[in-house]
């Protein structure tokens, strides 16, 4: 457990301050074109105040929003030999990814830290988008990994949340086994008998999606996050025709049963809280928001579909 | 008519003309005769010289040739009283993946795996080999049937990558594919699996979480298929030959890098040249690891297989 030992690295937000102004004060929304100003959008959750819709969320603003205070600590993850393949494309891999590093002042694509969570110790690994599309090599594996041990270590629930385009595919197989690795990573937490909570956040694709991040206790989305295992512009193209509405995003999985619920950004730390006070079979923390029983909703599936899904032969090729 | 690569046209030239030569000596014209062998020599010459440098593009050909040996073939060559099982219980029955209980060579076992089809209606019948959620499920299905009652599970492997379709989506593929590889990782029976064609990404690895991994030596195995890498990072259609050489996708390179434990010798020409060769080599090398999996108690294989994915990749050094 030798990095359980040297990671300690306290990262509080009154240290660090506010790290960097960004260039552009000014951002569109994409999905309402307003124009957002960086500190309203940054105080707002990078979600649009114009139309909610949910940007996404550097790994570190996220961890940021869901410990209690801010307060986290960060683990160093362990050291990996990157590009084992000596992969280039265009431009070598290796270049790619200390762009990336320099951009985003990252080492990697996901951060795994520790904290309060409504009370509860927690471990939470975020993943970042900007990071190379968030895309899931050796590093990210090792760190799904080192989420679950410490999670184990301190007997305290597991969040994950993926926002990645899938497999990094310029570490070719090293890349796929990431897939049955973290898939350990997760069993290694059921197994304790711990909770494992999936935050889907935009987008969650490929093998990422198809490995850890389909087998959590309970699924929470995002609104509105891109969610499938093959990109919609292949399946268009395979098919030969156009796709339905809200194909593949949150609130369209939620109706074929593949999330337990949509939840907005601003209430995403609560709903966390209560779930894992429940899962824990605590007293509520007093962070617990309680819920009125007016404000339950039970999400209502689109019943034609389903009669539509019964009545049809099951004919997988015309289902398609 | 048999299948020629872009790479095999000398090689076909040669057969062509032989074909010709024995049309004319029905008569036994010893000339002919003696033409016809030298130019099988020649053709022998040939086909060595040109399976002995494969590139990985061309192996990429080669692990996609429609006639080689599918699931369907190894089943027939390998397996005795094969009584498939179908449908997922759920939703739907999916040929693309296929599988069942048989006797192989004195054991019983479930064997399963991709069948892309080898003419248009069986093409039509198993989706080329591209299964949808309910083919991993059915997948899982087996697997603990086959955990439950002790029988050792072989997988082969053989799909350009799970079916991407509207439906497929709808009905979970991520979380089938996902469950299937915890299955793989989970059952207390030897796993062995054989990449016997084109292993392609997550439709394969769903069910390739072997306690074994054997290769085929002109099959390939990648995280993405070449052309889909070579549009996304070279950002055009003409770089599959440079993806395929950069994902390091062959058996050879995957045997070196630690994610393959062998690798098994194709005849010559590859696998589509001799059905009957192949399967037995096959069987042969799976009745090896069956061997000596067969023995080791359930939980230690279990323990085993899991340190082993753990273990792999995990500094970069397979
Ligand atoms: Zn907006």
């Amino acid at each position: 457990m030798s990095w359980l030992t040297n990671f300690v690295r306290p990262k509080i937000r009154a240290l660090v301050g506010k790290t960097d102004v960004p260039d552009n004060l000014w951002q569109k929304c994409p999905a309402c074109d307003q124009m957002l100003f960086h500190r309203e959008l940054e105080n707002n959750l990078f979600v649009c105040n114009h139309c909610n819709h949910h940007l996404r969320l550097p790994a570190l603003k996220r961890l940021e929003h869901l410990f209690d205070d801010g307060y986290y600590t960060r683990i160093e993850l362990p050291e990996v030999e990157i590009d084992p393949l000596k992969f280039r494309d265009r431009k070598r891999y290796v270049d790619h990814l200390k762009d990336a590093q320099a951009k985003s002042q990252q080492d990697e694509a996901v951060t795994v830290a520790h904290g309060k969570l409504g009370g509860h110790d927690a471990v939470i690994a975020a993943f970042d988008f900007s990071f190379m599309g968030g895309s899931m090599g050796v590093a990210a594996g090792q760190a799904m990994i080192a989420a679950a041990r410490l999670a184990k270590l301190q007997e305290a629930p597991l969040i994950a949340v993926p926002s990645s385009g899938g497999a990094r595919m310029q570490e070719g197989m090293f890349s796929l086994v990431q897939m049955p690795r973290t898939i350990l990573a997760v069993d290694e937490v059921r197994e304790a008998g711990l909770p494992y909570v999936v935050v889907l956040a935009d987008p969650t694709t490929g093998g990422t999606l198809a490995s850890f991040a389909m087998l959590g206790d309970i699924h929470i989305a995002e609104p509105n996050a891109t969610i499938g295992f093959t990109g919609a512009r292949v399946i268009e193209r395979t098919i030969g025709e156009a796709l339905p509405e809200g194909f593949q995003r949150s609130e369209y999985l939620l109706d074929h049963g593949m999330v337990d619920m949509v939840v907005n950004r601003h209430e995403l730390r609560g709903t966390l809280i209560r779930i894992i006070d429940m899962l824990m079979r605590r007293a509520p923390s007093a962070e617990v928001v309680p819920l009125n029983s007016g404000d339950i909703e039970i999400p209502t599936p689109k019943t034609a579909e389903l009669e539509k899904e019964t009545e049809a032969a099951v004919d997988l090729a015309a289902d398609d | 008519m048999r299948h020629f690569l872009d790479f095999e046209k000398p090689i076909a030239e040669l057969e062509g003309k032989i074909e010709e030569l024995r049309h004319l000596s029905d008569d036994g014209d010893l000339n002919i005769a003696d033409e016809v062998s030298k130019l099988q020599a020649k053709v022998e010459r040939q086909l060595r010289q040109t399976y002995a440098k494969l590139s990985s593009w061309q192996k990429v050909q080669v692990a996609r040739h429609p006639e080689r040996p599918h699931f369907t073939d190894y089943v027939k060559a390998l397996i005795e009283d094969f009584t498939p099982m179908a449908g997922d219980r759920t939703y739907a029955e999916d040929a693309a993946i296929i599988g069942g209980l048989g006797r192989f060579r004195g054991y019983s076992v479930v064997i399963l795996g991709h069948e892309k089809g080898a003419d248009t209606d069986t093409r039509l019948k198993h989706n080329f080999g591209m299964a949808r959620p309910e083919g991993y499920r059915k997948a899982k299905r087996l697997m603990e049937v086959a955990d439950r009652f002790g029988l050792p599970i072989i997988t082969l492997i053989d799909t350009s990558g799970a079916y991407p379709g509207v439906g497929a989506e709808e009905r979970g593929q991520a979380e089938a594919i996902a469950r299937s590889i915890d299955t793989c990782l989970s059952v207390r029976v030897p796993l062995i699996t054989v990449i016997i064609g084109e292993g392609g990404s997550g439709g394969a690895i769903a069910i390739a979480v072997g306690s074994e991994v054997f290769m085929l030596e002109h099959s390939v195995y990648s995280v993405i298929s070449p052309e889909g890498c070579g549009s996304i990072l070279w950002r055009d259609g003409e770089h599959a030959q440079d993806a395929a050489e950069a994902l390091r996708l062959t058996s050879q390179d995957l045997h070196g890098l630690g994610f393959v434990d062998d690798v098994i010798a194709e005849p010559l020409g590859g696998a589509h040249r001799a059905h009957d060769v192949t399967t037995h080599r096959v069987g042969d090398r799976v009745e090896k690891a069956l061997r000596e999996l067969v023995n080791i108690d359930g939980g230690v294989l279990r323990a085993r297989r899991r340190e082993k994915y753990l273990a792999m990749g995990a500094n970069g050094i397979g």
